[in-house]
This record gives structure tokens, C-alpha cells and sequence, in this order.
């Protein structure tokens, strides 16, 4: 039997795979703006990466389908030892359930899911950008890179302080932790993009991790191209399964071909490499449909495949630091 | 019913998943759970359904292939498809909207990649098939009847497609073309025609009965309805499409209604029953209707193992009942008075 079924847990050995748990809560606090959850669940500890995921259910009434949530952070050791925090922003019926958990209630999470972060393959300085709280997966990743011996810069927007996460975290697993506010209620006024270049410069990263809104991760992809820096962004889409069988969370990724194709943010991705997303390729654009006569324009766009034409997918050296062949 | 998705009752299968007898001493073991649909011998009657199982590799992540009825797996084109831009996807009450525009790899990178890791994996293999056109049709049905002999155990006629060559009306709402398309692929292969139909017409029993005339081995009842969500804030469909296909338990009464239905107009003709399925008693339902098997999808989404759990459900709800054959259940649907 490759399947273990003891108990409430169900999935296979394997360590690569996930599992579905019912977990128990073991609390639910606040983290400014935004709630954070900690529940047991040992064999997603255990298995999880820097940038996957969990699936949750949720019984507010009337939904359907689990909710997605970054890995924030894992206890593998010590009194804690195999708990998964999550952290999350009220924006619907599910999340608005999920705030109202108790302690000592249970959930059924599935995971962890999805493709990690890639861990550089040589000595390189990581800068991490995390937006709002874009920010939770990066703990997990400053805390992996450090055990790597690898220098962790962190750089920090939101729109406010209150939306601003995890500060003193951010500073206790960096060198050097940088803040952006829209409102400059803390640290610099404005958003991340605007003190890039000077971070990059300053911190001298070999590469960088992002994690938050898409139009942040867009800003935070074309730049790194444009000055080489390998960049590797977790992206949040709408999910429906997040285990790559209803097709609903894709991405236009652009090939080593040139090919844009749509690509599952729940099984290709969250991480992907940020040079090759088509950031240019308008999510109301047709990526359809190798001779598809039928095919119906978005706004402003022809019909008919996307343009293949773009700048080289890759920064020089980009898949040699990653480890790719 | 409250439609808290917790209450999917995941501890009672999670009870029962050893396998092994009933909690209550019953030999759930001896229960038989094999079905013939249609010429199609299956272990159990569950499956999982066509756009809900990807390519198989991604739920064999979760749990062995070969332990389903069946792997329907998602609907297969005469050219790769990208499919639609996103939204793809807008939930609803107890269901959700989709339109993902039948993104697969094609015919041709099917045949090469996915079905020998699915027969490697020891799955039997219905393959959905799915086109613009009667030709297309043809074309992909002729491709996989050239695969080795054995390897695809059914074929299944995803009917719910745009005709381009009728206005763009979809085939599964005209009996006619409905069936054109499922004489054109019945002639071309040799395994079992499975015609997927929708309930979005006036009557499915017309339907029903032209594709059966057309060489039909037995029917997939229901594929989504169509429907639609606005954003009362930004006025924008839920989906890119505008209309979607919706399923869940919000469609499950619909779905039941059209399988009792054609049932009762056509007793012989074998059903795989679709919709909105997430417990054994829904399955138990669907096979009284008079469906001889039943696929599971958008259950998947919500929960991975579902389809494994349902088989080892049915045969403790059947153990526990003194119900020797799932076979017994099929059509028995008992009359008020």
C-alpha cells in the first residue's frame, strides 16, 4: 500500500508529495492589518519548502472550494515542533470564516503544494521584496538561505504601516531590512520599486526573490532583466483546486522557444522564473489558440496567438545560478 | 442541506479507508463493486470526470490511479490548445462558473506522453475527445484508435462545443449534429462511444435518442450548465468568456433529473451520471436514477481523494445494508403509494 491512510491523514510516503490533514488550530492573532494562523499539522512541516502552499477549507456558507495560502513560517523543532503559520487579509466570505476559527478547532488543510523557491547553486547575495503580505513565504525563505550561509537583504513595501508585515521579523532574519510606505507612515515614502536600484546597488544581491501584487512583481521582473539580476517572483492567482487539475490559476510564460504558454500557478508555479512571465501580455489578450478561427479579441487586442517577439528570457548566468541545465 | 464543505464527511471515509471489513462486522470486502457500462468493465463505479482529472499525473500525486472505476481524462483536441485568458474561474453558491477554453497539449502530444504513463500506471483510460467540427471529431478519434490495441479503454464525446460550421452552436443543443459527430466517431473506433450531452435544451431524451441511433454505447449525463456572474461593484463577468459552464452541487438535482429521465425513455442505454457528486449518498442517488457508473469533478478540486473515497464509501454504505451487488441499486428509483 503506497498510500498511508493512518489515522486522519491521508497520502503517500513520499516526502515530495502532499497530504490532506485535519489540523488542529492552535491559534489566531493578529499581525496588523492582517491575521495570522498557526495550526498542527506535522507532515506539512516536515515537507514544506520555501513558496509552497496550502489548501484550506473553509465553511462559510454557500463556498465550495478550499483556499490558497502561503507557507509563512514552520516549527520542525522544539515545543512547537510541526505547526504552519499562515497569514492572510479579509477580502471574502471564506477569509472572513477563517478569522473567526478558534483555537482547538480543526481545519483540513491540504499541502504543502507547489513548486518552491530554487535556492541558489553558488555564493550570491539574495535580496527578498515582499509587498503586503506578499511578505509571509519570504520568512520561510530568508530562514533557508541563512542556514545556506547566504547574505539576506529584505526589502519591505505596503500602502501603510498598519499593512506593512512582519517588521521586526524582517529585520531579526536580514543584514539589512529597507521599509516603503505609500503614505510614508514608516520607513521610506513610496513603494518598492522606487529604492530598487538603490538596494540592489547597495546590497550588491546576485539575486532576488519577490513575492506580492502582480503589478509590483511586473516592476520588480523588468528591472532585475534589465540590470541582469536573476529574479524569482511567487505569484498570487485565483485558484480553484491548486493541485493542477482545474486549469483556472494560469500564467503567460514565455518559453526557452519564445512560446508563451499558459502555465498553472498552482503546479507549474506559485515561484516562477520573473524574466520569463510575459508581463507584457495583457491578461484580457488571447493566448489561444494555434489556428483557432473562432478565437475572440480582448479589449484592444487582435485576435490570435500572442507576440512571440521579446527581449532574451534570460539574464546572463540566470540558469546556471538556479542550477537549471 | 447546509453545504459546508467540512461536512463532506471526510472522518467517515477517513473510518473507512483501510479497507478492510465494516465498523459494524459486515464484509464490506465481499461486496461487489463492479459494473458494465456499456461493454466497459469496470472495478467500481467511480470515475473521475473529463476536465477534472488533467492528464492523471497531477491526482496520482494523492493516490493510485489504478485503484478508480475509471480516469476520464480531460477533453483531447486535434491541435494544442492554450485556452482562454483569465478570470477562468467564479465560484457561486455551492458551485462554480468555469471557462477554460479545453486548454490540452493535442492530440498528437497526448498519444506520445500521457497515455503511456497512464497505462504505465495501470489506470483504465476513457479519453474525452473534443473539436470544432464533425472532421475534427474524426481526426482525433482516428488517432486514437490507431493507439495500441487495449490501451484506451472508451472513448467519451465532449458534445458541448462550438460547431463552427453551424453558427457556432453548440452541437450537444442540436440532435443532428450531436449526431454527425458521434456516428463520425463511433465509425472510427472500436472501443465503446460514450456521447456527453448537456441540459441546456428542450428536450435531452431527442437527444439522447439521435446519438444512440448514431452508434452511442451508452451516455455521460450531465456536462455543466451555462451560466453567468457579474461584480456588482465593477460590472465585469465573473469570466473572461462572459458565460461559463457551471458545476457542483448546485447543478446535483439538475443532473439527477436528466439521468432519471433518459432512464426511463431509454432503459437499455447505459449512463455514467455527472454533477455536483461529493458523497455516497449522492452516488447512491445517481445510480437509482438509473446510471450505471457516475464521474466526480469539481469534488476533486475541493478535495484530492474524493474519488478514491467515494469507491471504499459505496461499499461500506452497501455492506452495511446487506446489499451484495452495486449492480442491485441501478434504477431503483420506488413510486409514492
Amino acid at each position: 500500500m503506497s498510500s498511508r491512510q493512518a489515522g486522519q491523514l491521508r497520502g503517500r510516503d513520499d516526502v515530495e508529495a502532499p497530504v490532506r490533514g485535519r489540523c488542529e488550530v492552535l491559534s489566531r492573532r493578529r499581525e496588523g492589518a492582517y491575521w495570522t494562523l498557526t495550526f498542527a499539522a506535522k507532515e506539512i512541516a516536515e515537507r514544506a519548502r520555501p513558496g509552497q502552499f496550502v489548501q484550506i477549507a473553509v465553511g462559510a456558507p454557500h463556498t465550495l472550494l478550499r483556499r490558497p495560502f502561503s507557507i509563512a513560517r514552520v516549527s520542525r523543532q522544539g515545543a512547537s515542533a510541526g505547526t504552519v503559520d499562515v497569514v492572510f487579509d479579509v477580502h471574502g466570505p471564506g477569509t472572513d470564516w477563517l478569522s473567526k476559527v478558534e483555537a482547538h478547532d480543526t481545519l483540513e488543510v491540504v499541502g504543502p503544494l507547489g513548486k518552491p523557491f530554487p535556492l541558489p547553486q553558488r555564493q550570491v547575495n539574495c535580496l527578498l521584496i515582499g509587498g503586503g503580505y506578499g511578505v509571509a513565504p519570504l520568512f520561510l525563505l530568508a530562514e533557508h538561505l541563512t542556514r545556506q550561509g547566504l547574505r539576506v537583504d529584505m526589502l519591505v513595501g505596503a500602502s501603510t504601516l498598519e499593512r506593512l508585515l512582519g517588521v521586526v521579523e524582517s529585520k531579526r532574519l536580514s543584514a539589512s531590512a529597507v521599509f516603503t510606505t505609500d503614505d510614508g507612515s514608516y520607513g521610506e515614502p513610496g513603494q518598492v520599486t522606487d529604492v530598487l536600484d538603490d538596494v540592489l546597488d547597495r546590497t550588491g544581491a546576485g539575486v532576488v526573490y519577490a513575492c506580492g501584487p502582480n503589478p509590483m512583481l511586473a516592476a520588480v521582473s523588468q528591472r532585475c532583466t534589465e540590470r541582469e539580476v536573476p529574479v524569482q517572483v511567487a505569484v498570487e492567482e485565483l485558484m480553484g483546486c491548486g493541485i493542477g487539475v482545474c486549469f483556472t490559476c494560469v500564467m503567460p510564460v514565455r518559453g526557452k522557444d519564445q512560446h508563451v504558454r499558459m502555465k498553472r500557478a498552482c503546479v507549474d508555479g506559485p515561484v516562477f522564473n520573473g524574466s520569463r512571465i510575459a508581463w507584457d501580455v495583457s491578461r484580457y489578450a488571447v493566448p489561444s489558440v494555434l489556428g483557432e478561427p473562432g478565437a475572440v479579441a480582448g479589449p484592444g487586442d487582435g485576435a490570435g496567438p500572442l507576440p512571440d517577439a521579446g527581449p532574451p528570457p534570460d539574464a546572463e548566468g540566470d540558469a546556471a545560478v538556479w542550477g537549471e541545465a | 442541506m447546509n453545504p459546508d464543505v467540512r461536512r463532506i464527511d471526510p472522518t467517515e471515509r477517513l473510518a473507512s479507508s483501510g479497507g478492510g471489513p465494516g465498523r459494524d462486522g459486515d464484509d464490506a470486502t465481499a461486496v461487489d463493486l463492479r459494473v458494465d457500462l456499456g461493454g466497459l468493465a469496470l472495478a467500481n463505479p467511480i470515475a473521475t470526470a473529463s476536465g477534472c482529472a488533467a492528464s492523471g499525473r497531477e491526482l496520482d500525486r494523492f493516490a493510485d490511479l489504478d485503484q478508480l472505476g475509471a480516469v476520464v481524462v480531460k477533453s483531447i483536441t486535434r491541435e494544442p490548445r492554450e485556452g482562454l485568458p483569465t478570470p477562468r474561474m467564479a465560484e457561486t453558491p455551492s458551485g462554480m462558473l468555469n471557462a477554460i477554453g479545453l486548454q490540452n497539449p493535442g492530440v498528437e502530444a497526448w498519444l506520445e506522453h500521457d497515455l503511456p504513463w497512464l497505462l504505465e500506471r495501470g489506470a483504465t483510460v476513457v479519453a474525452s475527445v473534443a473539436g470544432r467540427s464533425v472532421d475534427d471529431f474524426a481526426h482525433v478519434a482516428r488517432r486514437l484508435a490507431a493507439a495500441p490495441a487495449g490501451s484506451i479503454a472508451a472513448v467519451e464525446v465532449n458534445l458541448s462545443c462550438p460547431n463552427v460550421e453551424d453558427r457556432g452552436l453548440v452541437f450537444a443543443c442540436s440532435a443532428p449534429d450531436s449526431a454527425a459527430v458521434v456516428r463520425a466517431v463511433a465509425s472510427a473506433t472500436d472501443v465503446p462511444v460514450f456521447a456527453k450531452l448537456t441540459s441546456d435544451v428542450t428536450s435531452i431524451v431527442e437527444i439522447a435518442d439521435a446519438v444512440v441511433g448514431a452508434g452511442a454505447d451508452g451516455l455521460t449525463l450531465i456536462n455543466t450548465l451555462l451560466g453567468m456572474a457579474i461584480d456588482p461593484e465593477t460590472g465585469r463577468p465573473g469570466l473572461w468568456n462572459t458565460y461559463g459552464g457551471l458545476s457542483g452541487p448546485a447543478i446535483r438535482p439538475v443532473a439527477l433529473r436528466n439521468v432519471h429521465q433518459v432512464h426511463q425513455a431509454l432503459p437499455h442505454v447505459p449512463i455514467l451520471g455527472c454533477g455536483g457528486i461529493q458523497q455516497v449518498t449522492d452516488v447512491v442517488q445517481f445510480l437509482r436514477a438509473g446510471a450505471t457508473a457516475v464521474s466526480v469533478g469539481t469534488a476533486s478540486f475541493v478535495d484530492p481523494f474524493v474519488a478514491w473515497d467515494l469507491g471504499d464509501g459505496l461499499r461500506r454504505w452497501l455492506a452495511a445494508r446487506g446489499i451484495p451487488r452495486v449492480t442491485d441499486l441501478i434504477g431503483k428509483v420506488e413510486p409514492w403509494g
